[in-house]
């Protein structure tokens, strides 16, 4: 059977795209995680936008938070409400294992609940 | 990065193929069309996602063909304003930085949206932060390859549809035409937290 040529540029872009996001924190979630994610964030609070960058990158710094969240001086008074986002993010979503190697202390948590890679 | 747009077209399915499942020829078929093909205004097209509708299918006079129009929703790699995206640094040139996501090259980061003060280094090529401290100036290189954070700041759709016949003078006295990508973006890593990764790692 022809697997014609028209495939090629198919085959082309789902593996780089698949490529592309298997290096992502994306790889390690599930509609589940999603949906656990996005209810853990009610309280804080967010644009659909800025859930969807925390989905996509997975932040762990608060450099990181201030670039895809919309005026924090404004709407994070205390430190604290950074960090508690911080911890949503983390504790929730499943980390890539080089990354936690990285960080050390701030997700040593994550780890315990992380099973083998 | 990526939106989920719906489409309507019309899909010619060529009698050879009727023994096939027509959902499974139709979606062959929508994915020849535009998978890894940018639609003017609306991004690149990565693969389809589901047929939400399916008209009737109609034969014509003098096309042995059945045509069917399709209501479908097809994954497309569109960023929006501001977005922050992780790419890979594919090299440097006086008009800034070059990165890519593998799937989507056509990025650039101009010289003024780099971290300041930044200088261009000829004999390498490579564009230099030029990093103050108060030890002194430490130049971080951007070099190719290396993994970068940056937020997108402009977008730009060219159509690149062919023109008709040019004439015969206009003909005669162009030079080459310039390709121009369909859809490019503009870059920015002038804010705190972006730039190479390794420049912001707590190690």
């Amino acid at each position: 059977m022809k697997h014609s040529a028209g495939q090629q540029n198919l085959n082309t872009i789902t593996y780089e795209t698949l490529k592309y996001l298997s290096k992502t924190p994306c790889r390690h979630q599930s509609p589940e995680i999603v949906r656990e994610f996005l209810t853990a964030m009610k309280s804080h609070r967010l644009t659909k936008a800025e859930k969807l960058q925390l989905l996509n990158h997975r932040p762990m710094t608060a450099v990181e938070i201030q670039l895809m969240v919309e005026e924090t001086e404004e709407r994070f008074t205390e430190e604290e409400q950074i960090e508690a986002l911080l911890h949503t993010v983390t504790s929730i979503l499943p980390a890539e294992p080089e990354a936690e190697q990285r960080t050390g202390a701030s997700s040593a948590e994550a780890m315990d609940e992380e099973g083998p890679a | 990065m990526f939106v989920l747009v719906e489409m309507v077209d019309t899909v010619r399915i060529p009698p050879w193929q009727f023994d096939r499942k027509l959902n499974d020829s139709i979606a062959e078929e929508l994915n020849k069309k535009l998978a890894n093909k940018v639609v003017y205004n609306v991004g690149l097209c990565i693969c389809l996602f589901d047929i939400t509708r399916l008209e009737d299918s109609y034969v014509f006079p003098g096309d042995g063909a059945s045509h069917t129009k399709v209501h479908f929703r097809y994954v497309v790699f569109h960023p929006f304003l501001d977005e922050i995206l992780i790419g890979k640094i594919k090299g440097c040139s006086p008009e800034g930085v070059h990165v890519s996501l593998g799937f989507f090259d056509d990025i650039l980061i101009p010289p003024e949206s780099l971290q300041q003060p930044a200088k261009f280094d000829e004999a390498e090529q490579v564009w230099v932060w030029e990093y103050e401290t108060e030890e002194g100036a430490h130049d971080l290189y951007m070099d190719t390859g290396e993994d970068i954070r940056f937020r997108v700041v402009d977008e730009s759709f060219v159509d690149t549809s062919p023109t008709g016949p040019r004439s015969a003078e206009a003909a005669a006295s162009e030079e080459q035409p310039r390709k121009e990508a369909p859809y490019s973006l503009v870059g920015s890593i002038i804010e705190p937290g972006l730039g190479l990764l390794s420049w912001w790692t707590n190690s």
